[in-house]
Protein backbone atom coordinates (compact mmCIF):
# COMPACT_ATOMS: atom_id res chain seq x y z
CA UNK A 1 0.00 0.00 0.00
CA UNK A 2 2.56 2.31 0.70
CA UNK A 3 5.97 1.81 -1.00
CA UNK A 4 8.44 3.84 1.00
CA UNK A 5 10.69 4.27 -1.83
CA UNK A 6 7.96 7.57 -3.21
CA UNK A 7 7.57 9.05 -0.12
CA UNK A 8 8.81 12.31 0.19
CA UNK A 9 12.59 12.78 2.48
CA UNK A 10 11.10 12.99 6.24
CA UNK A 11 14.03 14.66 6.98
CA UNK A 12 12.28 17.37 5.12
CA UNK A 13 9.31 17.43 7.07
CA UNK A 14 11.08 17.96 10.45
CA UNK A 15 13.01 21.34 8.67
CA UNK A 16 9.76 22.33 8.63
CA UNK A 17 8.38 21.51 11.57
CA UNK A 18 11.34 23.12 13.42
CA UNK A 19 10.98 26.03 11.07
CA UNK A 20 7.43 26.40 12.72
CA UNK A 21 8.75 25.99 16.27
CA UNK A 22 11.23 28.85 15.70
CA UNK A 23 8.86 31.02 14.62
CA UNK A 24 6.69 30.91 17.46
CA UNK A 25 4.66 27.86 17.85
CA UNK A 26 6.24 26.57 20.34
CA UNK A 27 3.07 25.43 22.37
CA UNK A 28 2.60 22.53 19.75
CA UNK A 29 6.31 20.90 20.54
CA UNK A 30 5.64 19.77 24.15
CA UNK A 31 3.96 16.81 25.24
CA UNK A 32 3.90 15.65 21.81
CA UNK A 33 3.90 11.56 22.64
CA UNK A 34 1.09 11.29 25.48
CA UNK A 35 0.79 7.54 26.28
CA UNK A 36 2.63 5.59 23.76
CA UNK A 37 5.08 4.23 26.55
CA UNK A 38 2.33 2.95 29.02
CA UNK A 39 0.32 1.12 26.24
CA UNK A 40 3.30 -0.98 25.00
CA UNK A 41 3.93 -1.29 28.59
CA UNK A 42 0.68 -3.57 28.89
CA UNK A 43 1.92 -5.82 25.70
CA UNK A 44 2.07 -9.14 26.49
CA UNK A 45 4.85 -11.46 25.58
CA UNK A 46 2.93 -13.55 23.65
CA UNK A 47 2.33 -17.21 22.75
CA UNK A 48 5.12 -19.60 24.07
CA UNK A 49 6.30 -22.94 22.89
CA UNK A 50 6.42 -23.74 27.01
CA UNK A 51 2.61 -24.55 26.81
CA UNK A 52 0.28 -26.70 25.03
CA UNK A 53 -2.98 -25.64 25.42
CA UNK A 54 -5.73 -28.43 25.26
CA UNK A 55 -9.04 -29.76 26.78
CA UNK A 56 -10.43 -32.64 27.82
CA UNK A 57 -14.30 -33.40 27.61
CA UNK A 58 -16.20 -36.01 29.50
CA UNK A 59 -18.89 -37.77 27.41
CA UNK A 60 -20.78 -39.06 30.65
CA UNK A 61 -20.68 -35.30 31.86
CA UNK A 62 -21.81 -34.19 29.21
CA UNK A 63 -25.71 -33.85 29.63
CA UNK A 64 -28.22 -34.66 27.47
CA UNK A 65 -30.40 -31.23 26.22
CA UNK A 66 -27.90 -28.69 27.73
CA UNK A 67 -26.43 -26.19 25.55
CA UNK A 68 -24.91 -24.17 27.72
CA UNK A 69 -21.20 -24.28 25.99
CA UNK A 70 -22.59 -23.86 22.41
CA UNK A 71 -24.31 -20.36 23.71
CA UNK A 72 -21.30 -19.02 25.79
CA UNK A 73 -19.53 -19.63 22.75
CA UNK A 74 -21.62 -17.84 20.56
CA UNK A 75 -21.98 -14.73 22.99
CA UNK A 76 -18.43 -14.47 23.92
CA UNK A 77 -17.33 -14.46 20.07
CA UNK A 78 -20.20 -12.73 18.66
CA UNK A 79 -21.78 -15.94 16.46
CA UNK A 80 -25.40 -15.05 15.14
CA UNK A 81 -27.19 -17.84 13.15
CA UNK A 82 -29.50 -16.56 9.65
CA UNK A 83 -31.86 -20.16 10.73
CA UNK A 84 -29.15 -21.80 7.97
CA UNK A 85 -27.87 -24.94 10.14
CA UNK A 86 -25.94 -26.17 6.64
CA UNK A 87 -24.54 -23.16 6.65
CA UNK A 88 -24.26 -21.19 10.27
CA UNK A 89 -21.09 -20.46 11.79
CA UNK A 90 -20.79 -22.84 14.33
CA UNK A 91 -17.43 -22.73 16.39
CA UNK A 92 -18.52 -25.92 19.35
CA UNK A 93 -21.25 -28.22 18.60
CA UNK A 94 -23.06 -31.00 20.46
CA UNK A 95 -22.68 -34.57 18.86
CA UNK A 96 -24.49 -38.00 19.63
CA UNK A 97 -22.98 -41.42 19.16
CA UNK A 98 -25.11 -44.33 19.54
CA UNK A 99 -23.98 -48.33 19.69
CA UNK A 100 -26.23 -49.60 17.26
CA UNK A 101 -25.88 -53.39 18.92
CA UNK A 102 -26.28 -52.37 22.14
CA UNK A 103 -28.04 -49.03 21.81
CA UNK A 104 -25.82 -47.03 24.25
CA UNK A 105 -25.91 -43.21 23.45
CA UNK A 106 -22.87 -40.74 24.33
CA UNK A 107 -23.11 -37.39 23.81
CA UNK A 108 -19.66 -35.28 23.98
CA UNK A 109 -18.99 -31.41 22.10
CA UNK A 110 -16.53 -31.20 18.69
CA UNK A 111 -15.03 -28.34 17.70
CA UNK A 112 -11.40 -27.73 16.28
CA UNK A 113 -9.00 -30.01 17.96
CA UNK A 114 -5.99 -28.00 17.71
CA UNK A 115 -3.78 -30.86 16.46
CA UNK A 116 0.04 -31.03 16.59
CA UNK A 117 0.01 -31.84 12.86
CA UNK A 118 -3.18 -30.07 11.72
CA UNK A 119 -4.17 -31.22 8.09
CA UNK A 120 -5.82 -27.36 7.69
CA UNK A 121 -2.61 -26.00 7.90
CA UNK A 122 -0.83 -28.76 5.53
CA UNK A 123 -3.51 -27.87 2.80
CA UNK A 124 -3.75 -24.13 3.41
CA UNK A 125 -2.42 -22.21 0.45
CA UNK A 126 -1.83 -18.65 2.03
CA UNK A 127 -0.67 -19.84 5.36
CA UNK A 128 -3.48 -18.35 6.53
CA UNK A 129 -4.11 -21.40 8.74
CA UNK A 130 -1.43 -21.65 11.74
CA UNK A 131 -0.67 -23.22 14.65
CA UNK A 132 1.05 -20.85 17.12
CA UNK A 133 3.30 -21.77 19.05
CA UNK A 134 1.52 -22.41 21.92
CA UNK A 135 -0.51 -25.41 20.28
CA UNK A 136 -3.65 -23.32 19.43
CA UNK A 137 -4.53 -23.48 15.33
CA UNK A 138 -6.11 -20.72 14.13
CA UNK A 139 -7.23 -18.61 10.78
CA UNK A 140 -5.42 -15.34 10.33
CA UNK A 141 -8.30 -13.85 8.33
CA UNK A 142 -5.65 -11.05 7.27
CA UNK A 143 -4.28 -13.74 4.93
CA UNK A 144 -7.38 -16.19 4.46
CA UNK A 145 -8.83 -16.02 1.14
CA UNK A 146 -11.67 -18.02 1.62
CA UNK A 147 -10.88 -21.15 -0.51
CA UNK A 148 -12.23 -23.57 1.67
CA UNK A 149 -9.50 -26.11 0.95
CA UNK A 150 -8.77 -26.39 5.01
CA UNK A 151 -12.86 -26.91 5.32
CA UNK A 152 -12.32 -30.14 3.31
CA UNK A 153 -9.30 -31.29 4.56
CA UNK A 154 -10.37 -31.29 8.06
CA UNK A 155 -11.22 -34.85 9.91
CA UNK A 156 -13.48 -33.19 12.46
CA UNK A 157 -15.55 -30.51 10.23
CA UNK A 158 -15.04 -28.32 12.89
CA UNK A 159 -14.69 -25.21 10.39
CA UNK A 160 -17.50 -22.57 9.31
CA UNK A 161 -17.54 -20.27 6.28
CA UNK A 162 -18.74 -16.77 6.75
CA UNK A 163 -21.65 -16.34 3.87
CA UNK A 164 -22.63 -12.93 5.24
CA UNK A 165 -21.44 -9.36 6.02
CA UNK A 166 -21.43 -8.94 9.53
CA UNK A 167 -21.21 -5.55 11.23
CA UNK A 168 -20.81 -5.16 15.52
CA UNK A 169 -18.71 -8.04 15.33
CA UNK A 170 -16.96 -8.90 19.34
CA UNK A 171 -13.50 -7.00 19.51
CA UNK A 172 -12.67 -10.94 21.10
CA UNK A 173 -13.57 -12.41 17.72
CA UNK A 174 -13.28 -10.06 14.09
CA UNK A 175 -14.68 -11.74 11.63
CA UNK A 176 -16.08 -10.82 8.24
CA UNK A 177 -17.63 -12.11 5.15
CA UNK A 178 -15.46 -14.56 2.69
CA UNK A 179 -13.27 -15.63 5.71
CA UNK A 180 -13.20 -19.57 7.44
CA UNK A 181 -13.51 -19.84 10.95
CA UNK A 182 -13.18 -22.45 13.45
CA UNK A 183 -12.45 -22.72 17.56
CA UNK A 184 -9.93 -20.44 19.05
CA UNK A 185 -9.68 -21.95 22.01
CA UNK A 186 -10.67 -18.75 23.34
CA UNK A 187 -7.32 -17.69 22.36
CA UNK A 188 -7.71 -13.68 23.41
CA UNK A 189 -8.43 -14.77 26.99
CA UNK A 190 -5.73 -17.08 26.94
CA UNK A 191 -3.15 -14.17 26.18
CA UNK A 192 -4.94 -11.73 28.49
CA UNK A 193 -4.31 -14.84 31.38
CA UNK A 194 -7.48 -16.13 31.45
CA UNK A 195 -7.40 -19.70 31.85
CA UNK A 196 -10.83 -20.59 30.82
CA UNK A 197 -12.81 -21.04 28.09
CA UNK A 198 -15.69 -19.58 27.42
CA UNK A 199 -17.13 -23.12 26.95
CA UNK A 200 -15.72 -24.43 30.07
CA UNK A 201 -16.57 -21.36 32.17
CA UNK A 202 -20.61 -22.38 31.30
CA UNK A 203 -20.16 -25.97 31.80
CA UNK A 204 -18.93 -25.72 35.32
CA UNK A 205 -21.61 -22.72 35.92
CA UNK A 206 -24.03 -25.25 35.05
CA UNK A 207 -22.41 -27.80 37.42
CA UNK A 208 -21.79 -30.22 34.62
CA UNK A 209 -18.28 -29.88 34.84
CA UNK A 210 -17.31 -31.66 31.47
CA UNK A 211 -15.04 -29.67 29.82
CA UNK A 212 -11.31 -29.49 31.52
CA UNK A 213 -8.96 -26.95 29.88
CA UNK A 214 -5.67 -26.49 30.63
CA UNK A 215 -1.83 -26.80 29.73
CA UNK A 216 -0.70 -30.39 28.46
CA UNK A 217 3.14 -29.85 28.69
CA UNK A 218 2.74 -29.08 32.58
CA UNK A 219 2.67 -31.90 34.56
CA UNK A 220 1.25 -30.75 37.39
CA UNK A 221 -2.07 -28.77 35.62
CA UNK A 222 -5.22 -30.58 36.26
CA UNK A 223 -6.04 -31.63 32.75
CA UNK A 224 -2.43 -33.31 32.75
CA UNK A 225 -2.89 -35.02 35.96
CA UNK A 226 -6.36 -36.88 34.76
CA UNK A 227 -4.80 -37.97 31.61
CA UNK A 228 -2.36 -39.50 33.60
CA UNK A 229 -4.97 -41.50 35.30
CA UNK A 230 -7.81 -42.03 33.01
CA UNK A 231 -7.96 -43.55 29.82
CA UNK A 232 -8.39 -41.25 27.06
CA UNK A 233 -9.18 -40.82 23.53
CA UNK A 234 -8.39 -38.73 20.77
CA UNK A 235 -10.82 -38.91 17.97
CA UNK A 236 -9.53 -40.55 14.63
CA UNK A 237 -6.14 -41.40 16.42
CA UNK A 238 -5.42 -43.71 13.65
CA UNK A 239 -4.64 -40.14 11.81
CA UNK A 240 -2.09 -39.71 14.34
CA UNK A 241 -3.05 -36.13 14.49
CA UNK A 242 -2.11 -35.51 18.57
CA UNK A 243 -4.79 -34.07 18.97
CA UNK A 244 -5.20 -31.09 21.81
CA UNK A 245 -8.60 -32.21 22.18
CA UNK A 246 -9.21 -35.18 24.25
CA UNK A 247 -12.14 -37.04 25.34
CA UNK A 248 -13.05 -39.41 28.38
CA UNK A 249 -15.62 -42.18 28.71
CA UNK A 250 -16.20 -42.22 25.10
CA UNK B 1 26.97 43.32 -2.28
CA UNK B 2 25.91 44.22 1.00
CA UNK B 3 22.71 45.89 -0.08
CA UNK B 4 21.75 42.46 -1.57
CA UNK B 5 22.48 40.51 1.63
CA UNK B 6 20.40 42.72 3.50
CA UNK B 7 17.61 42.52 1.15
CA UNK B 8 17.74 38.71 1.66
CA UNK B 9 17.83 38.62 5.30
CA UNK B 10 15.06 40.89 4.92
CA UNK B 11 12.76 38.72 2.97
CA UNK B 12 13.65 35.91 4.95
CA UNK B 13 12.21 37.52 8.23
CA UNK B 14 9.56 38.94 6.31
CA UNK B 15 8.57 35.11 4.65
CA UNK B 16 9.13 33.66 8.27
CA UNK B 17 6.68 36.67 9.38
CA UNK B 18 3.55 36.06 6.83
CA UNK B 19 4.11 32.34 7.22
CA UNK B 20 4.38 31.73 11.03
CA UNK B 21 0.31 32.19 11.43
CA UNK B 22 -0.59 30.27 8.59
CA UNK B 23 1.69 27.24 9.92
CA UNK B 24 0.49 27.67 13.25
CA UNK B 25 -3.30 27.16 12.43
CA UNK B 26 -2.40 24.29 10.65
CA UNK B 27 -0.66 22.75 12.68
CA UNK B 28 -2.91 23.01 15.37
CA UNK B 29 -6.55 22.95 13.44
CA UNK B 30 -9.00 19.86 14.74
CA UNK B 31 -8.22 17.48 12.54
CA UNK B 32 -9.75 14.56 15.08
CA UNK B 33 -13.79 14.37 15.03
CA UNK B 34 -15.86 16.00 17.64
CA UNK B 35 -17.16 14.36 20.43
CA UNK B 36 -14.59 11.52 20.20
CA UNK B 37 -11.97 10.68 22.72
CA UNK B 38 -9.06 11.85 20.86
CA UNK B 39 -10.59 15.28 20.42
CA UNK B 40 -9.83 15.85 24.25
CA UNK B 41 -5.95 14.25 23.48
CA UNK B 42 -2.96 16.21 22.45
CA UNK B 43 -1.79 13.87 20.26
CA UNK B 44 -1.77 10.01 19.39
CA UNK B 45 -0.06 7.17 20.53
CA UNK B 46 2.95 8.53 17.88
CA UNK B 47 3.02 12.60 16.72
CA UNK B 48 -0.13 13.50 14.08
CA UNK B 49 2.36 13.68 11.24
CA UNK B 50 4.45 9.76 11.35
CA UNK B 51 0.32 8.63 12.33
CA UNK B 52 -0.58 10.17 9.52
CA UNK B 53 2.03 8.92 7.11
CA UNK B 54 2.62 5.56 8.59
CA UNK B 55 -0.26 3.78 10.85
CA UNK B 56 -0.92 1.91 8.06
CA UNK B 57 2.40 0.34 8.16
CA UNK B 58 2.18 0.25 11.92
CA UNK B 59 -1.17 -1.27 12.02
CA UNK B 60 -0.09 -3.76 9.31
CA UNK B 61 3.22 -4.92 11.63
CA UNK B 62 0.88 -5.30 15.14
CA UNK B 63 -1.60 -7.23 12.94
CA UNK B 64 0.62 -9.71 12.73
CA UNK B 65 2.16 -9.71 16.32
CA UNK B 66 -1.05 -10.02 17.44
CA UNK B 67 -2.51 -12.96 15.34
CA UNK B 68 0.30 -14.89 14.99
CA UNK B 69 2.54 -14.45 18.19
CA UNK B 70 -0.23 -13.29 20.77
CA UNK B 71 1.12 -10.15 21.75
CA UNK B 72 -1.80 -8.60 23.13
CA UNK B 73 -1.99 -4.52 23.98
CA UNK B 74 0.49 -3.66 21.41
CA UNK B 75 0.93 0.01 20.59
CA UNK B 76 -0.52 0.31 17.70
CA UNK B 77 -3.68 -1.05 17.84
CA UNK B 78 -6.85 -0.88 15.82
CA UNK B 79 -9.45 -1.44 18.50
CA UNK B 80 -7.70 1.22 20.02
CA UNK B 81 -7.86 3.67 16.76
CA UNK B 82 -11.25 2.93 17.39
CA UNK B 83 -11.96 3.48 20.91
CA UNK B 84 -10.72 6.85 20.52
CA UNK B 85 -11.75 7.74 17.13
CA UNK B 86 -15.41 6.72 17.32
CA UNK B 87 -17.34 9.79 18.19
CA UNK B 88 -20.41 9.96 19.51
CA UNK B 89 -24.22 11.09 18.30
CA UNK B 90 -26.23 13.73 20.47
CA UNK B 91 -27.96 11.14 21.82
CA UNK B 92 -24.84 9.29 22.86
CA UNK B 93 -24.68 6.95 20.39
CA UNK B 94 -21.43 5.66 19.24
CA UNK B 95 -21.13 6.67 15.59
CA UNK B 96 -19.20 4.17 12.96
CA UNK B 97 -15.34 5.38 12.20
CA UNK B 98 -16.54 4.34 8.49
CA UNK B 99 -19.47 6.40 8.25
CA UNK B 100 -19.59 9.30 5.71
CA UNK B 101 -17.60 12.66 7.61
CA UNK B 102 -16.01 10.51 10.15
CA UNK B 103 -12.97 10.34 11.37
CA UNK B 104 -11.28 7.08 9.12
CA UNK B 105 -13.96 7.57 5.98
CA UNK B 106 -12.99 11.45 5.37
CA UNK B 107 -9.13 10.23 4.92
CA UNK B 108 -9.54 7.07 3.33
CA UNK B 109 -12.04 8.28 0.88
CA UNK B 110 -10.20 11.59 0.04
CA UNK B 111 -6.73 9.70 -1.01
CA UNK B 112 -9.31 7.32 -2.70
CA UNK B 113 -8.29 3.91 -0.88
CA UNK B 114 -10.65 1.52 0.66
CA UNK B 115 -8.93 -0.38 3.04
CA UNK B 116 -11.06 -3.68 4.06
CA UNK B 117 -10.31 -3.31 8.04
CA UNK B 118 -13.63 -2.79 8.44
CA UNK B 119 -14.94 -6.17 6.91
CA UNK B 120 -14.00 -7.95 9.77
CA UNK B 121 -13.33 -5.27 12.62
CA UNK B 122 -15.91 -3.26 13.95
CA UNK B 123 -16.37 0.09 13.54
CA UNK B 124 -17.62 1.48 17.12
CA UNK B 125 -15.64 0.71 20.83
CA UNK B 126 -17.37 -2.41 21.84
CA UNK B 127 -19.40 -1.56 25.00
CA UNK B 128 -20.17 -4.78 26.44
CA UNK B 129 -17.55 -7.34 25.04
CA UNK B 130 -13.62 -7.35 24.62
CA UNK B 131 -11.28 -8.25 27.27
CA UNK B 132 -12.10 -5.69 30.08
CA UNK B 133 -15.47 -7.75 30.55
CA UNK B 134 -14.60 -11.00 30.02
CA UNK B 135 -16.83 -13.80 31.09
CA UNK B 136 -19.76 -10.73 30.52
CA UNK B 137 -22.66 -14.08 30.56
CA UNK B 138 -22.20 -14.19 34.25
CA UNK B 139 -23.58 -10.94 34.82
CA UNK B 140 -21.04 -10.69 37.73
CA UNK B 141 -19.29 -6.97 38.14
CA UNK B 142 -16.43 -9.02 38.69
CA UNK B 143 -16.61 -11.79 36.33
CA UNK B 144 -13.59 -13.96 37.76
CA UNK B 145 -14.26 -13.73 41.21
CA UNK B 146 -15.03 -16.74 42.53
CA UNK B 147 -13.75 -18.62 39.58
CA UNK B 148 -11.34 -21.81 39.71
CA UNK B 149 -9.29 -19.99 36.99
CA UNK B 150 -5.92 -22.44 36.74
CA UNK B 151 -2.97 -20.20 35.97
CA UNK B 152 -0.04 -22.18 33.63
CA UNK B 153 3.64 -22.73 35.60
CA UNK B 154 5.64 -19.62 36.31
CA UNK B 155 2.32 -17.18 35.31
CA UNK B 156 1.74 -14.84 37.82
CA UNK B 157 -1.83 -12.83 37.81
CA UNK B 158 -1.65 -9.81 39.92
Amino acid sequence: MSNKCNQPNMDRRKMIGGAIAATGAMTIAPGVILHAASVSEEASTGADSKHRWGMLIDSNKCAEGCSACVDACNSEHGLEGHDRPATDAVWIRPVKLKDKQTGHENRLVMMCQHCEHPPCVDVCPTTASFKRADGIVLVDRHRCIGCRYCMMACPYKARSFIHETLTDQSVNAPRGKGCVESCTLCVHRIDEGVMQTACQEACSKEGHNAILFGDLNDPQSEISKTLISNNSVQIRADLELNTGVRYLNL
Amino acid sequence: MRSSLISNSTLLILLAALLAPAMQVAAESQFVTENSKAASMKSCVAPTDQMRRNHMDYLKHGRDDTVRDGKRGIEYSLSECIECHASKSPQGQSVPVNDEGEFCQTCHSYVAVSPPCFQCHRTTPDADGGSAKLGHHSGDSNPHQGLDIQLPAGIQRD
